[in-house]
């Protein structure tokens, strides 16, 4: 594990200078307030905060800009989203796309990107019989396995940036 | 403005409550229902991979085969007993067993299976160690015992004091597990014959196993595979042999009730 930030290269050969960087910033997080430190981070909105309106989820889940080609890399990688195991996306390079799901070209013309946003997030908000996973709830999940607990399958800005891959997707 | 938001707050709290109640109350309840039309996993796999299994010359698994039958009169323990010892010739003795598993063991009122019940001669009769799940010994054996049912239909007994496993393996094969939140009967009742990647979804019979996997290039437990399809919803990978899995492993048998054993198998 590499505990230093990229603002401190160079610095190791001089360790008396990480431990004052180090103390300056526990100063820094005692007296600022919390407010402005929830400021620089991005918001993000945990499972359990989720405010569904009709078919969609209006708000994004993180005030983090999202990227189309980030979310592209992220439906297709096995181990994050894996979408192509049920689903099939106009890939041309990815040979055995899976049929359980509906294909996916053109959700964008079909879909508002808050339509998208909620059937990412639960579709069986909408059927409750679904197979498509909840890939941002936690909750009234049984026998989940130890690595996966308590967790999201995908992270809130892995959901922006597929939701913005999926929304531009228009034939 | 304090109140409405409050009133929608609560409204939308119900609304997503009884949304997700109804998402998870309706699977366990599903009913024991066997395929309309039961059909072999080997007609859902390749025509090369069938071929592979179709030759007893080609088929890898018979390596297995043939170890278990050099074990089967290999003698063992302080007595120097082996599976011959009692049962004789294997070819006749062990006709139409495997196609009983899993089956309660009225001593103990344990449900076992085919290694369970192999390791329990081993430990009982024979005095000698259990093998570990998964050793080539087992599997050999296994195999060597499951060959001589090869074709004949499945008969396993749910009744009486085995009703309590069957309802436990019924309830697990329902349930919606893992953090992809799927249920067994949802990919192989709901969705046979769809595309999950290369794979084509069979109906989940267990009459090929133990069998050979061309991905993991070796002979596999029927454990080993529910195992793959727990990992895959990311649920619990049960240990082998759990009590969870024997319970599934019954009634799974009984969904395959008549059809012909066709162990060993080989797949994808
Ligand atoms: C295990 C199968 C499975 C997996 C894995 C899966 N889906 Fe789905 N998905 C479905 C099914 C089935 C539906 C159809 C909707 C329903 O049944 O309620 C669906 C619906 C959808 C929809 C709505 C489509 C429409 O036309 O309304 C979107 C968008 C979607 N999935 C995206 C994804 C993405 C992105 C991933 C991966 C991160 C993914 N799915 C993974 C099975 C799956
Ligand atoms: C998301 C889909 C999915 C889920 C959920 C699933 N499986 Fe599977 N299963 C598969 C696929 C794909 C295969 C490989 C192709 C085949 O043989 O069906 C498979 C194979 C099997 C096989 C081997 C069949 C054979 O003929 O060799 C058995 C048995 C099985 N699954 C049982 C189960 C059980 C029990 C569960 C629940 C604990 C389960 N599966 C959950 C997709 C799934």
């Amino acid at each position: 594990m590499n505990s230093r930030r990229p603002g401190e290269q160079g610095n190791q050969t001089w360790p008396n200078r990480r431990r004052l960087i180090s103390l300056a910033a526990v100063v820094a997080l005692l007296v600022v307030s919390p407010q402005a430190a929830l400021a620089q981070r991005p918001a993000v909105t945990a499972p359990g905060d989720i405010v569904v309106v009709g078919d969609a989820i209006p708000a994004p889940l993180t005030t983090t800009q999202p990227d189309a080609a980030r979310g592209r890399a992220i439906l297709l990688d096995r181990a994050k989203g894996n979408c192509l195991i049920c689903h099939r996306l106009p890939v041309a390079t990815e040979p055995f796309q899976g049929t359980i799901g509906p294909d996916l070209s053109g959700i964008g013309r079909r879909l508002t990107t808050s339509q998208i946003r909620l059937r990412l997030v639960d579709q069986s908000r909408l059927n409750a019989a679904t197979l498509m996973p909840p890939l941002y709830r936690t909750a009234q999940l049984v026998r989940v396995d130890a690595h996966y607990r308590d967790k999201t399958v995908l992270s809130a800005i892995e959901i922006e940036d597929s939701v913005a891959y999926l929304a531009s997707l228009k034939d | 403005m304090v109140q409405s938001g409050r009133t929608a707050a609560v409204l939308a709290f119900l609304m997503i409550g009884a949304a997700v109640f109804s998402a998870n109350a309706q699977s366990p309840d599903r009913p024991a229902s066997r395929p309309a039309s039961p059909k072999h996993g080997t007609v859902f796999q390749s025509p090369a991979t069938q071929a592979l299994q179709a030759d007893d010359g080609a088929n890898p698994a018979m390596l297995w085969v043939g170890q278990g039958e050099t074990l089967w009169s290999a003698p063992a323990g302080p007595e120097n007993k082996s599976c011959a010892t009692c049962h004789a010739d294997g070819t006749q003795s062990m006709k139409g067993i495997a196609a009983t598993y899993p089956k309660l063991d009225p001593k103990s009122g344990q449900l076992l299976n085919l290694e369970s019940r192999i390791n329990q001669c081993r430990e009982q009769h024979m005095h000698a160690p259990a093998y570990t799940y998964e050793s080539a010994q087992l599997l050999a054996l296994t195999a060597y015992v499951t060959i001589q049912s090869r074709g004949m239909p499945r008969q396993v007994t749910v009744d009486g004091p085995a009703a309590a496993h069957f309802e436990r393996g019924r309830a697990f094969y329902m349930t919606r597990q893992g953090q992809l939140n799927l249920a067994c009967a949802q990919c192989h009742d709901d969705n046979v014959g769809e595309k999950l990647r290369g794979d084509t979804i069979s109906q989940g019979q267990t009459l090929g196993w133990p069998g050979y996997r061309l991905e993991w290039q070796t002979m596999g437990s029927l454990h080993r595979r529910l195992r793959a399809c727990s990992l895959g919803v990311r649920a619990e990978i049960l240990p082998f042999g759990s009590p969870d899995y024997v319970a599934l492993e019954l009634y799974l048998a009984w969904r395959s009730k008549d059809l012909p054993l066709e162990s060993p198998a080989v797949r994808r």
